[in-house]
């Protein structure tokens, strides 16, 4: 005789704060979802550490009890030296990335893990990467042992091999540095240029020597070291007989520099200094802005971070820790609930639930037997197995797809930036007038020729021009952070204004993955549906699964005679009646089925009472946002089978091309077709299996609803919730595109102005160092508004 | 107006002082995470009140 368990509804867990669906535990009055959060309040209970439920609300993360020993493999020599960044005898220091960081009480506990083992010495969060640094006497508490230990509370680290990230991380601060020299330089110049401005005080000579010889000593460190890039990277570009944006600008700065310079030495003027700092220190500010990075998202993972690092093999009846490169075909290896394969091998054990949702978009469990070959990606769902690997990690059917061409293309390698395509107009303009100029100067007052031509290439330079396009898609990036869509970069932007063809994936990507709509069609009084929990309840399919999560009622109804039969469905006797779950068939349901969703029929004493349908549940107004799109949707890609056909028929209309059934492979090719064809091709997915389609495609979007969890190399990051804000987006970056063209004729018409100035020899310090601050203020203001006001209703229509 | 030197000079190496004091501050990593600090500063408060 069997008994179902205990089942509330609306009770919150007191650990992490979802409602209490299944069962519930009570600790002091305090109710709890699982017993994985009811571990974790014991621990911290039991170490005095319940502070961290005082300082936010249920702050935990709802855990998934996991054993210890699948963090044994970090004691393991090679991987325990790629981990430490410092190891001696007593003391070791290590980093661990965890996504669940989230709030106050986060860096609480995690700073209070001393108190949990002797061996930890101190530990430090830094919260915007989701990480934490751990000190800890190595010859007291093992590695393996701090790993499960912060599993344990419900940290779970999510380790990874590779060194990412510091690189990008020396780059910005180097920038800032930079940034910070030459703003002080130009505070103190514009300070010391005062005098020269105002025209005092001309009668003490000696004064304003000593002021320029300050002034050129100040700016000599911002050309040889603040602007230092700009000339590597003008240099690099004219050995390379290509013209971009840094040529002009260079051009600009070394005749500003060295203009100034002989001013300065000859003691002719006081130079342009002022201007030359400003402007160096203008364009570092546009680059320190578009710079603008999510340290806690990563956008270039690989099939790596998603596999785990270690398995057990068998070694001479005993179980060891391996890492997964090192497989080879023949291993014995033991998997485990929840656990993903790691290769594609052959199933030894009797038989296994397999979820590829991931790797296929197929989301109901496969069932795999004895002898059966098993994917490498898929998720285990129930008993420990045992597999032998058929082919090492890197060459298995899913991880092949990482040898496509596709990933070996250098980004953005045939991208033709605007500001580039500009400024290439724009050198050829400027080198136009300065030859006129100079001619003409050498006809008419040859002395005066070396000064009028340096004023012309000291005015040209496009500073404004340079700062256009960080401030406007700098803005525009930040804008789409606080709305959830996470891009890689701003360039990302200018390529979305482009695209013109949107390919969707579909589950988990229209689809929720997790939630499943479950609807009940027929009659069945509350008692009647409390039999059939109860009977679900014995079963561990996962259709069971899902109507059992669905009933939310109390149920303890004994159950006799139970018999599961594999393929068509379960039968007991329940409180004296004989109920049965399962296909039509098995039941005896006679009528009409219906189409688009897999069902669950319920017969009791054998007559048909109704039927549960499961369908995959769409996002929300996920339909008027591909209407909106109109005929930029082009098609849906799918890994799943044809089920969903008809509905997804119904939400796409008949122009869009819907597939189904398709390979990673296929979803690649699909997109270089569409490619060939000229179109720019947006992609959207959330798996592995669409990884592919997603480095081939102009613009790859994953969408997630946890930004914690595994999401493919992308240029963004989109929350599954604002999906159906997708034209917005499309569309604010094509605004962003006029808008960065405005802000260029602007910026040219200021040149237009200065140059008249320059051309005709009446260029003084004062006037270019009047003209050359506005022009760039007003290019920088303009942008920054009219960002602000074209995006100001897109956190308004924000869904509920 | 040679006091104007002298005045001068003091302030630039003042001046240079802080940006000194700027760039070790960054490169001490003081700017990594500017979220922390500022909670961490509740913590010790509320444990040392319930020792008490």
């Amino acid at each position: 005789m069997i008994t179902a368990k205990e089942v509330e509804v609306d009770l919150i867990c007191y650990h992490c704060g979802q409602p209490c669906d299944e069962e519930v535990n009570f600790i002091d009055e305090k109710p709890f979802c699982c017993f994985g959060c009811k571990t974790v309040f014991e621990i911290l209970h039991s170490n005095n550490l319940c502070d961290y439920y005082n300082l936010s609300d249920s702050p935990g993360a709802r855990v998934d009890l996991s054993d210890a020993s699948k963090y044994h493999y970090l004691d393991e020599p090679e991987v325990r030296k790629k981990l430490l960044t410092f190891e001696s005898e007593t003391f070791s220091k290590v980093i661990f990335y965890i996504p669940s960081i989230h709030c106050i009480s986060c860096i609480w506990l995690l700073e209070n893990l001393h108190k949990l083992d002797a061996g930890i010495i101190r530990s430090d969060v830094n919260f915007p990467k989701k990480s934490v640094t751990i000190d800890f006497n190595s010859s007291q508490v093992k590695l393996s042992r701090i790993a499960a230990l912060l599993d344990s509370v419900g940290y779970f680290p999510s380790i990874s091999l590779e060194g990412e990230k510091v690189l990008q991380d020396q780059s910005q601060k180097a920038l800032v540095i930079k940034l910070a020299v030459a703003g002080f330089c130009f505070g103190n110049v514009m300070l010391f240029s005062f005098p020269e401005y105002l025209g005092i005080d001309h009668s003490d000579e000696n004064l304003l020597l000593v002021f320029s010889w300050l002034n050129w000593s100040l700016s000599v460190p911002v050309f040889f070291f603040s602007a230092f890039d700009y000339l590597k990277a003008a240099w690099k570009s004219f050995k390379q007989k290509q013209i971009n944006i840094d040529v002009p600008i260079a051009a600009g700065l070394i005749a500003l520099f060295f203009r100034s310079s002989y001013d300065i030495f000859t003691a002719t003027g006081p130079g342009y200094l002022d201007s030359f700092t400003g402007l160096v220190f203008f364009l570092l500010i546009g680059r320190w802005f578009q710079g603008k990075t999510y340290e806690s998202l990563a956008f270039d993972r690989d099939f790596k971070s998603y596999f785990p690092l270690a398995v057990h093999k068998k070694q001479e009846h005993d179980w060891k820790p391996i890492i997964i490169y090192e497989l080879r075909t023949g291993d014995e290896v033991r998997i485990r609930n929840m656990e993903i394969i790691p290769a594609d091998c052959v199933l030894n054990s009797e038989q296994a639930y397999i979820d590829y949702s991931f790797v296929t978009g197929e989301s109901k469990p496969i069932k795999v037997k004895v002898g059966d070959r098993i994917f490498a990606g898929g998720r285990l769902i129930g008993q420990p197995i045992e597999v032998v690997i058929e082919k090492p990690t890197s060459q298995s059917h899913l991880t092949s797809l990482w040898n496509n061409e596709a990933f070996r293309k250098r980004e953005e390698s045939n991208y033709q930036k605007i500001i580039d395509r500009s400024a290439r107009v724009f050198t050829w303009i400027v080198m136009g007038i300065a030859s006129a100029t100079a001619v003409y100067w050498q006809v008419v007052a040859p002395k005066e020729m070396w000064l009028v031509l340096t004023s012309v290439l000291m005015v040209a330079c496009p500073c404004a021009l340079a700062l256009a396009a960080p401030f406007t898609y700098g803005s525009m990036l930040r804008t789409f952070g606080k709305n959830n869509f996470y891009l890689k970069n701003a360039d990302v932007i200018e390529r979305m204004a482009v695209i013109d063809s949107v390919v969707f994936d579909k589950t988990g990507t229209l689809t929720h993955t997790k939630k499943p709509s479950v609807l009940f069609h027929g009659e069945l009084s509350t008692q009647e549906m409390g039999y059939v929990k109860a009977l679900t309840s014995c079963s561990t399919h996962p259709l069971s699964n899902l109507v059992n999560h669905f009933i939310r009622q109390t149920s303890n109804y004994s159950i006799e005679n139970f018999r599961e039969f594999p393929g068509q469905g379960l039968e007991a006797k329940v409180n004296g009646r004989l109920l049965r779950v399962g296909s039509a068939v098995f039941v005896g349901f006679k009528g009409l089925l219906p189409a688009q969703a897999s069902c669950v029929f319920v017969s009791l004493d054998n007559e048909v009472n109704g039927y549960f349908t499961i369908a995959s549940s769409l996002r929300h107004n996920i339909g008027q946002m591909i209407s909106r799109l109109g005929h930029k949707c082009v098609a849906l890609l799918s890994g799943d089978n044809d089920s969903d056909k008809v509905a997804m028929a119904q939400l796409f209309g008949n122009k869009v091309i819907l597939n189904f059934n398709q390979t990673p492979h296929d979803k690649l090719d699909f997109i270089r077709s569409l490619q060939q064809q000229g179109k720019k091709v947006m992609m959207l997915g959330d798996g592995l299996n669409d990884a592919g389609a997603m480095k081939q495609s102009n613009v790859g979007i994953a969408i997630t609803d946890d930004t914690g969890t595994f999401t493919p190399a992308c240029d963004g990051i989109l929350q599954g919730d604002r999906l159906n804000q997708l034209d917005d987006f499309l569309a604010l970056a094509k605004k962003s595109s006029s808008i960065l063209k405005v802000a260029f004729s602007i910026s040219f018409f200021y040149n237009a102005i200065a140059l008249t100035f320059a051309v005709t020899g009446h260029l003084t310090p004062l006037t270019a160092a009047i003209l050359m601050p506005i022009s760039s203020v007003s290019v920088v203001g303009f942008s920054t508004l009219a960002v602000n006001y074209v995006s100001r209703h897109l956190s308004k229509n924000r869904p509920l | 107006m040679t006091i104007i030197i002298l005045l001068i000079s003091i302030s630039l190496a003042i001046a240079l002082c802080f940006l000194g004091a700027f760039i070790w501050s960054l490169r001490s990593g003081q700017y990594d995470d500017v979220y922390g600090p500022s909670v961490r500063l509740l913590f010790d408060d509320k444990v040392e009140r319930k020792e008490k």
